[in-house]
């Protein structure tokens, strides 16, 4: 009921623009007129938390222009840099900085979109809602295992983490451990849907997910006094956070050049922030 | 199948297309016995077979997923295929015959239900139930083993059950004739006289085990150690392929998969010759 409402408005939105695009063409351009003479095919990869945002401005796209195809995969930073690297996807998408290896190997421009913050989640019945950086580092090195020993009920902690290569992983690595190993015990999955459908279940478990994915299913705990809400993570008050870049092989021409511009556009801010991330400006 | 002597020599279309197929799948297999070769020359200085999988420390051994993959996949093989044994001895006289139907149409069923199916469905029903009932998260040996036992069921069970329904075609007269009970012709004549076929279910058991992703992915936790509790939570070389293949590009980790690649076709190659072995040693004694 929800999604057939908010289609009707969008709708009724788009419709509104188009008469107002129409009436006043010469004078004001909406963003989307680059696409009207574009035709092909642009396929997307790479890291899953850009896929809101993808596909959100691909539908706008193509509904617009029917001529053009627009295709959104996931499979995480490593494949987005791998595969745009190869040829295989135009744009490839990474939750964290291209390395200078993979700059040089394929020559590619990185194009940063969006801020999403990192934000450790337990369950909703644990009565922890705080914690220090530190004790969190102690969970993830294995010293700390008992809740009790962070002012929880008694029971052994479930750890998850993400895999290796997950933008989520190396935003909370970076940010929060540093240095210290972790241990060989943290459970691993592979997205941040699994992550939340773990953490929901488990009364025990904790994990890491993008703040956007914070739900009233788990619930986002606050480290060192930081709450983890994106306005925080806006204001550079919450500092759990990383960059979302789009990534291309060469300097972008043509479709994809024209997305590009799309997700930097003021339109395109709009789609980042109902997404759940803060929009950056382009350079 | 024998061909009888004088029969005409099969078409040459069908020649060229088993010898094509032939092709394809030795070149497969080249590749990734090339390939896990060459990253284990590779990457001599890695530790590729060590205990230790840390790659922010350039360490990237394999041992604990060659651990839990020959754990995990030997476990349920045990409990599958004494769970298909079970299901054939009932669809062949055991239990009631109405109840024999029943379980054949489920088993039909069952083979025809995608993996991810069982995976989902252990998520929210047997995981829970493990992480209350014996503690730890849940995601654990025992969960991924139990379902990777009931998803191999239906295969070894179908061909176990057509090798035992032959067989009993062949003896059932003269079993009668003796005096033997359906149930003991069974047990003590159709059982044996299957062996071969017992045991090659057991070898495409044990494939599918270790080769299975998804349940190990989804269900036994993904921890990097040397898991001995089916409490523990554990990375089969499967599942350490799937998560590691959204990693950087090069370096140790992708030797580390390419390896992980040959080491589960080697593995499956070792069991199958072993099990041909062991049956044709079986064959030899009876003869």
């Amino acid at each position: 009921m929800n999604s057939v409402r908010k289609k009707v408005v969008t709708i009724l939105c788009w419709s509104a623009v188009f008469a107002f695009a129409f009436l006043a063409a010469p004078a004001l351009a909406a963003p989307l007129d680059a696409f009207k003479n574009l035709e092909g095919t642009l396929d997307i990869a790479g890291g899953t938390a850009h896929i809101p945002v993808m596909q959100r401005a691909a539908r706008n796209i193509m509904s617009v222009n029917p001529n053009i195809r627009i295709t959104v995969a996931g499979g995480g930073s490593g494949v987005g840099v791998r595969q745009v690297g190869e040829g295989l996807v135009g744009i490839g998408n990474t939750g964290r900085p291209l390395t200078e290896a993979e700059i040089a190997q394929y020559g590619l421009v990185t194009f940063p979109f969006a801020i999403d913050g990192v934000a450790v989640a337990v369950n909703p019945a644990n009565p922890v809602k705080e914690l220090t950086s530190a004790q969190i580092a102690g969970i993830y090195s294995g010293e700390i295992t008992d809740w009790k020993d962070v002012g929880g009920e008694s029971g052994g902690i479930d750890v998850y983490g993400r895999e290796d290569g997950s933008g989520t992983r190396e935003t909370f690595t970076e940010k929060l451990l540093g240095k210290t190993p972790l241990a060989s015990s943290v459970n691993v999955v592979n997205s941040n849907g699994a992550m939340k459908t773990a953490i929901a279940q488990d009364k025990r478990g904790v994990g890491y997910v993008g703040i956007g994915h914070l739900e009233e299913s788990i619930t986002g705990i606050v480290i060192d006094g930081m709450i983890p809400t994106q306005e925080n993570a806006a204001s550079g008050k919450y500092t759990i956070v990383r960059n979302l870049y789009m990534n291309t092989k060469g300097t972008p021409a043509g479709l994809t050049a024209a997305f590009i511009d799309y997700i930097h556009s003021d339109e395109g801010a709009g789609i980042v922030s109902e997404s759940g991330y803060i929009p950056i400006p382009p350079k | 199948m024998r061909i009888v002597f004088g029969s005409p020599p099969p078409p040459l279309w069908l020649k060229t297309l088993a010898f094509s197929i032939g092709g394809m799948l030795s070149a497969v297999f080249a590749f990734i016995l090339f390939s896990a070769l060459s990253a284990a020359f590779q990457g001599g200085g890695l530790s590729l077979f060590g205990p230790v999988w840390a790659p922010y420390a350039e360490k990237f051994g394999l041992g604990p997923m060659i651990h839990a993959s020959l754990l995990l996949s030997a476990s349920s093989l045990c409990a599958g295929w004494l769970l298909s044994l079970g299901c054939c001895c009932l669809l062949r006289g055991v239990g009631p015959r109405c109840f024999a139907r029943v379980l054949m149409g489920i088993l039909r069923f069952m083979t025809a239900i995608p993996t991810v199916v069982y995976g989902f469905a252990a998520v929210f029903a047997l995981v829970p139930l493990i992480r209350n009932a014996l503690g730890g998260s849940g995601f654990c040996w025992l969960a991924a083993g139990t379902m990777l036992a009931v998803q191999g069921v239906p295969t070894m069970a179908l061909i176990m059950d057509g090798a035992l329904r032959s067989v009993e075609n062949d003896v059932f007269l003269t079993a009668a004739a003796l005096g033997m009970t359906p149930l003991q012709t069974l047990s003590r004549v159709v059982i044996p006289a299957s062996r071969p076929w017992l045991v090659s279910a057991a070898v495409l058991g044990f494939g599918r085990a270790l080769g299975d992703t998804l349940l190990p992915t989804m269900l036994a936790g993904n921890a990097v150690r040397f898991a001995l509790s089916p409490l523990d939570s554990m990375r089969t070389l499967t599942a350490h392929i799937g998560l590691v293949l959204s990693a950087d590009i090069g370096g140790g980790e992708n030797l580390s998969l390419l390896l992980a690649g040959g080491l589960l076709l080697l593995g499956s190659v070792a069991v199958s010759l072993l099990a041909r072995r062991v049956s044709r040693g079986r064959n030899d004694e009876a003869a």
